[in-house]
């Protein structure tokens, strides 16, 4: 049979390459079902490097949305909380360059704040505790509301829903046990003379 | 006895002759005593005193606080004058909690008495002891003494080493302590080895520049099982990884402890105040310091109370502060520069260097790294230094780990060599320190994510229950309507809803002419015109206290009520409309 | 034996397929940032090469050269390799989200990789038989693999280090690659 099908070129052409190409499409429509992916892990592996503070600064309500963005390639730069450090994170994560952080989203805070309720002020509305994404506040219905501040994430959605405006952002005292090293200064390209000259 | 060569490691000048010419000293005593609550590694301790309250030698002034903890005493008797914030030596230059003592100069030691008999008395009895006594690790770590021993206790040792080294140049404090202490040490040593059920193996671990300490040791240890070890001298040789390997050839695996391969180490130091704990009932209230450096007239060592003031120590030295290049606490190597000489002496202080110009000279600028590689042939644990400098200045904090920097000991030895004069100890340390930084936050930030889902789910049933009663409210007001239609005839006045689907059932049967209608309308409409009447005069009344939000209101409301009269007028014509034709009774 | 240990000298180092003969330079300076995805990726063209090598000289023999179509080879072969690529991809997105997601594009990009067409017609050019054929498309795999290894450390070291700014970048890789072909040319007249 091949004899005479190689007697007729075109046709022998014609029939190598669709049965070839039928063939493999036939394994590789298997091999589709066989190796199906559901969902996309990439993105609880984004999320794990996301700060969670839950405060929408990047536009999304919340780090998972947010992850899921990235996922489908979305900037990486757009977390202030997070700071340099996570887009550093997520860049060698994705194995793509690491952009500054985008001023548009907020700027990058130097020191931790916690919030603080005056309770003078407080009138027990619980707008603030709906609005805490961690359950970080305690209180009831006319009752005291008061922040725990180890749970304290710092996001601050619970400011604008305030409606006498008790709640201060403080910033988080450093001390002894949190201290660390600070960098020492690098090695600029500078002469040895120059850079002595700066001491 | 065999050693083995630990790898790497440099030789810089020994300068230990200076404060070895004289016996150890005691200083007068100073003005104020400073004592830090936390001189170890763990949680500070707790005062126990007030401010004024007279205290005696030897006295608990601060309480352990829990097991990671060890109590601080009196060094002298005398008052507390304060407990409040003090600068301390640390590289910082932070405050930390401490309380100030001023001396009465009558050093009235408070009643105390040792164990009679310790190789009788329980390991227990022993640990708690020296847990009272205050002692931590008095090599420079500072980790509290019982907890070692008593982890060691639950392990099995076999070798006890006892770390006789001090390989950094310039300190002296456990030489000079070993020359005219050998007896007592020795003891302590047997104390240890009583709590750690008699090791097979006990070790002292000795560099051969000190040969008049090997000497001074010799006789106290002939038939007592210890061995003293003397090895060839090298920086660092002192650290507890580094002797463990010279003296047994076994290393510790990377994380993990001596006691995790049966081996304990403790400084010789702390195995005196260990014997003075336990047989002479003395808390840690002082230790041997060695003061040095060519800024110092004196170079000697001292028995120092703790929580003398540097600027004590420097005045009784006769100290040229325009001739010393910086204060260190510690040795060339380890120590740290103080920023004031106001920081008092903990029970780790083994060293107070006042180097001159000549010997520690001004810090020269860092130049790049050429590459040359002397800073691997020099690190003490085979790392690569070079390698480190590099990814801890492209804070590449992934390669840093997996080039095992948290096993760099912080020797300084590549430092030392560096011809460009990098220093790469404070790198590896900002690295180290940023890499736990980072860990702390993914702590934290998974904490919250924790909290985050379950506020979500939280909210999500509130969200259900609510539907599901609203639904079973809704179900059980209409099963009430049908069965109230059922029962009409047979039901006693029951609950409201039936009552009021009785009043809805009766008027839908009632049948009302339309001139009944008509006067129903009519009614209403006569009620409507006199409420619309009513807020019109409402807002007639001239107030001037009135807002213009109430007058808005007010404005509102008579809109309304004139919306109402119009409905019903509108209705009252609609009827008409309809019934227009219909014969009127 | 000799033979094969000729093959596999002789298509690692010797006629290496990237630095010697210049082809599959694509990935080669596109997926050497980092070292974990430059073992990925050489993990994955190896696969590729030597499953290519098999079934491309499997559809030369059954169905090219008996039908007298020689003249289809790049066309028939470049049907293999696209779907050897897709089944590649298809595994590799089950087994590892992750080497899928830092692989990218480069992933269907393994099948205009010069190397692996090169491979299937050099060995159908060449009158190889089975094993042989399957041997040079593993030593190509493995040639592609030593030296995309070898480029993707010293770039990681490179990206650490001082380099002066006109040479960052594709610059510093380029003359790398440059001088690591100098060094392979060493190995010429071995066998």
């Amino acid at each position: 049979m091949l004899e005479t099908i190689a007697q007729q070129p075109i046709l022998a052409a014609l029939i190598a390459l669709v049965g070839l190409g039928t063939l493999f499409g036939g394994l590789l429509g298997f091999a589709a079902e066989k190796f199906k992916v559901e969902g996309d892990p990439i993105v609880e592996q984004i999320d794990e490097l996301l700060p969670q503070t839950q405060c929408g600064q990047c536009g999304f309500p919340g780090c998972k949305p947010y992850a899921e963005s990235i996922a489908n390639g979305d900037a990486i730069n757009k977390c202030p909380p997070g700071g340099q450090a996570t887009i550093n994170a997520i860049a060698n994560l994705l194995d793509v360059p690491a952009p500054e952080l985008d001023a548009e989203h907020g700027e990058e805070a130097d020191v931790r704040t916690v919030a603080f309720i005056r309770e003078d002020e407080c009138i027990g509305c619980t707008k603030c505790i709906q609005a805490c994404p961690v359950d970080a506040i305690l209180g009831a219905a006319k009752l005291m509301h008061t922040v725990i501040a180890d749970e304290c994430t710092g996001c601050d959605l619970c400011v604008e829903p305030c409606p006498v405006d008790c709640i201060d952002m403080l910033p988080v005292k450093e001390t002894i046990k949190d201290w660390h090293w600070p960098a020492p200064p690098t090695t600029a390209d500078l002469i040895a003379s120059d850079r002595r000259a700066q001491l | 006895m065999k050693t083995w060569v630990t790898p790497g490691g440099v030789h810089p000048p020994e300068n230990k002759h200076q404060s070895l010419t004289m016996p150890i000293g005691t200083l007068p005593l100073p003005e104020k005593l400073i004592i830090p609550l936390s001189q170890h590694i763990g949680v500070p301790a707790n005062p126990c005193v007030q401010i004024g309250e007279t205290v005696l030698k030897g006295q608990k002034i601060a309480e352990a606080s829990g097991p990671l903890s060890v109590p601080m005493h009196a060094p002298t008797s005398g008052t507390v004058s304060a407990i409040e914030h003090r600068p301390i030596a640390h590289s910082s230059g932070m405050l930390s909690p401490c309380i100030e003592i001023t001396p009465d100069g009558r050093e009235q030691w408070i009643e105390h008495r040792g164990i009679d008999d310790f190789q009788h008395a329980s390991s227990s009895a022993l640990l708690k002891t020296i847990s009272e006594a205050g002692i931590a690790g008095m090599g420079g770590a500072g980790f509290p003494t019982a907890v070692k021993l008593n982890a060691g206790h639950q392990r099995p040792i076999n070798t006890l080493i006892v770390n006789a080294t001090e390989c950094e140049p310039y300190i002296t404090a456990d030489d000079s302590a070993i020359r005219e202490r050998a007896q007592e040490i020795v003891q302590g040593i047997s104390i240890l080895s009583h709590i750690l059920s008699n090791p097979s193996t006990i070790l002292i671990g000795i560099e051969d520049n000190k040969p008049e300490a090997i000497a001074a040791l010799k006789p106290h240890v002939e038939d007592t099982g210890i061995q003293v070890v003397s090895f060839p001298t090298k920086y660092p040789s002192g650290g507890e990884k580094q002797l463990v390997y010279i003296l047994t050839g076994q290393e510790i695996p990377s994380g993990k402890l001596p006691a995790d391969i049966g081996m304990l180490c403790v400084n010789i130091g702390t195995t005196f105040a260990i014997k003075r704990a336990v047989v002479d009932g003395e808390p840690l209230i002082s230790r041997v310091t060695t003061m040095t450096g060519d800024a110092c007239g004196i170079n000697r060592n001292y028995e120092t109370l703790i929580g003398t003031p540097v600027s004590h120590m420097l005045a009784n030295s006769a100290f040229d502060e325009k001739a010393c290049s910086r204060l260190v606490m510690g040795g060339p190597m380890m120590g740290f520069s103080l920023t004031s000489a106001e920081v008092p002496i903990v029970k780790t202080t083994n060293c107070i260097l006042a180097p001159s110009f000549q010997e520690i000279p001004e810090d020269e600028p860092a130049q790049a790294c050429i590459r040359c590689g002397m800073c691997a042939e020099a690190c003490p644990v085979s790392l690569l230094p070079q390698q480190l400098f590099w990814y801890s200045q492209a804070k590449d904090y992934e390669r840093l780990e997996a080039h095992n920097l948290f096993d760099c000991i912080e020797c300084g030895a590549c430092s030392y060599v560096c011809p460009s004069n990098i220093p790469l100890v404070q790198h590896y340390r900002h690295s180290k320190g940023e890499i736990q930084k980072a860990r702390a936050e993914k702590i934290k930030s998974d904490h919250a994510r924790e909290r985050f889902e379950f506020h979500q789910q939280r909210i999500e049933q509130a969200e259900k229950d609510k539907e599901a009663k609203r639904t079973a409210r809704r179900e059980a007001a209409e099963k009430a309507k049908a069965t109230a239609a059922n029962n009409r005839e047979t039901s006693a006045p029951g609950s409201a809803a039936d009552i009021i689907a009785a009043a809805q059932a009766r008027a839908a049967a009632k049948k009302i002419s339309p001139e009944q209608q008509r006067a129903k309308f009519e009614r209403s409409i006569a009620g409507a015109e006199m409420r619309v009447s009513m807020a019109e005069e409402k807002l007639a009344e001239a107030d001037p206290n009135r807002t213009q939000e109430q007058e808005n209101i007010l404005h509102a409301a008579v809109e309304s009520a004139r919306q109402k009269l119009d409905q019903a007028r509108l209705r009252l014509a609609e009827h008409n409309k309809a019934h227009h034709g219909e014969q009127v009774d | 034996m000799q033979e094969f240990a000729v093959i596999l000298v002789s298509s690692i180092l010797i006629n290496n397929y990237v630095l010697v003969q210049f082809l599959g330079l694509c990935p080669f300076m596109g997926v050497s940032t980092k070292l974990e995805s430059a073992i990925g990726m050489s993990a994955a063209t190896t696969f590729v090469l030597t499953l290519t090598a098999m079934v491309s000289y499997i559809v030369d023999v059954l169905v090219l050269m008996p039908l007298g179509l020689i003249y289809l080879r790049t066309i028939a072969f470049i049907l293999v390799i696209a779907a050897v690529v897709q089944f590649t991809k298809m595994f590799i997105e089950k087994t590892s989200p992750l080497l899928y997601r830092v692989l990218g594009v480069f992933l269907p990009l393994i099948t205009t990789n010069c190397a692996v067409l090169g491979v299937a017609l050099q060995n159908a050019s060449k009158d190889l038989n089975f094993m042989q054929s399957s041997l040079y498309g593993f030593g190509a795999g493995a040639g592609f693999s030593l030296v995309l290894i070898f480029f993707s450390a010293m770039r990681e070291r490179l990206a650490a280090a001082d380099i002066p700014a006109p040479f960052e970048g594709a610059a510093i890789a380029m003359i790398t690659a440059g001088l690591m072909s100098l060094a392979f040319m060493g190995f010429s007249g071995l066998v």
